[in-house]
């Protein structure tokens, strides 16, 4: 099991680095390079997750991930771009009307991660503004090389930096079975993404900040105009 | 009265505008994004929008994602498995994909924060929740979850790293 999976993370490294895949045709879960405009960017978000904290139990974790499939030999030259804002949206609305009533906004500049917020939106919807005037904490942006960077202000820690990608689907048996050529999964399954890396951006906050739950939660990334 | 008033914004109009032309002004011009990819649940935009629609439902907003995908959502549920009934959760086509179709995470504020543990139902979403499996009982299991058993489990059930206990949680970089 374990000789096949470092196989295999050969095997994709390689595929990968001669280009026999094509990106924009090769659809990944859970949204890995899901779109033709964004595949290949900084600003293509693989995987969004929500957690309370196994640290704190009155935190929250929020992660989202960036650039998925990133061998380890690809993954050092990878960066976030200074144009994107990522951006965690929150409705904590009691009618659950699915618009952001709170952002995390979070930026990248000159090696650093600046996290805005929780704070209300200046606009809802697709066009957002940094808003500048609430909590804010900052961090180095951690390399491949060293150890983990992290910042925290008023409770609000922030990592960013490449990451294991968390991820886990055997997505190439998925798409067999989708195509026809396959009629189900194998078992034991193989790993897609083992192996592999991602840009990670990691907030953890007390839930006290996020107004009265359940919440819904979504990632947007976000081009500077 | 009125003259005042024009004379008034004539000056406050000044004011911004010696504002914006003044290098040194300590106030900066906001800087406005716009978006270009979204997500919350796990491979929503992969498994049920088709090629030509990925582009637009990333640049969609999820109050508006139900108009706009709904219908295509349930015919692509009902492609994917045209013997769709309905799931462990209960939900007809139309139900779960009109539930599907709004892409955006659920979290509890108190208690479990998870996909689905046997439990709980859409609480949040853990490092370790096997996602995927839990998504193909939903698409493929029917009622009982015994429907399809090729199509139900990918046995793929947990990540190639470990996780870690303290912030920031995710494994180091292979």
């Amino acid at each position: 099991m374990k000789a096949k999976t470092t196989d295999l993370r050969k095997g994709l490294a390689v595929l990968l680095a001669i280009g026999v895949i094509s990106s924009a045709t090769y659809l990944i879960a859970a949204d890995h390079i899901d779109a033709p405009a964004v595949t290949g960017k900084a600003s293509d978000i693989t995987d969004f997750y929500a957690f309370e904290s196994p640290s704190n139990s009155s935190n929250l974790v929020f992660v989202v991930n960036t650039q998925g499939l990133l061998a380890p030999t690809a993954t050092a030259a990878a960066a976030f771009d200074s144009d994107v804002m990522l951006e965690v949206n929150i409705d904590n609305s009691s009618n659950k009307d699915n618009m952001e009533d709170l952002v995390l906004q979070v930026t990248f500049e000159n090696g650093k991660v600046q996290v805005y917020g929780p704070v209300a939106p200046i606009e809802k919807g697709l066009n957002s503004t940094l808003v500048t005037t609430g909590y804010k904490v900052e961090s180095d942006i951690s390399t491949y090389a060293g150890s983990p960077m992290t910042g925290e202000a008023n409770g609000i820690k922030v990592f960013a930096g490449p990451r294991d990608d968390p991820f886990f689907f055997d997505l190439d048996q998925y798409k067999k079975v989708i195509a026809g050529t396959a009629t189900g999964f194998n078992n034991p399954g193989t790993d897609t993404f083992a192996g592999t890396n991602v840009m990670s951006v990691v907030i953890e906050l007390p839930k006290s900040l996020l107004g009265s739950g359940p919440i819904n939660a979504w990632a947007t990334t976000n081009r500077k105009n | 009265m009125k003259l005042k008033y024009v004379n008034l914004l004539a000056v406050g109009a000044l004011i911004a505008l010696g504002a914006c032309n003044n290098d040194d002004d300590a106030t900066p011009m906001p800087v406005t994004y716009v978006q270009e990819d979204q997500m919350a649940r796990p491979a929503i935009n992969t498994v049920f929008v088709s090629a030509g629609d990925k582009d637009t439902f990333n640049g969609t907003i999820p109050s508006a994602q139900n108009a706009a995908f709904g219908t295509k959502f349930k015919d692509r549920l009902l492609a994917l498995n045209p013997g769709y009934t309905t799931n462990l959760l209960g939900l007809d086509a139309a139900t779960f994909t009109g539930v599907l179709s709004t892409d955006v995470l659920s979290v509890a504020l108190s208690g479990a924060t998870t996909f689905y543990d046997g439990t709980h139902v859409l609480t949040g979403r853990k490092l370790n929740d096997d996602v995927i499996t839990v998504e193909l009982i939903l698409l493929f299991g029917g009622p009982d979850a015994t429907a399809n058993p090729m199509l139900t489990d990918d046995h793929v059930d947990a990540n190639d790293k470990g996780f870690l206990d303290t912030f920031p949680y995710l494994a180091t970089p292979h």
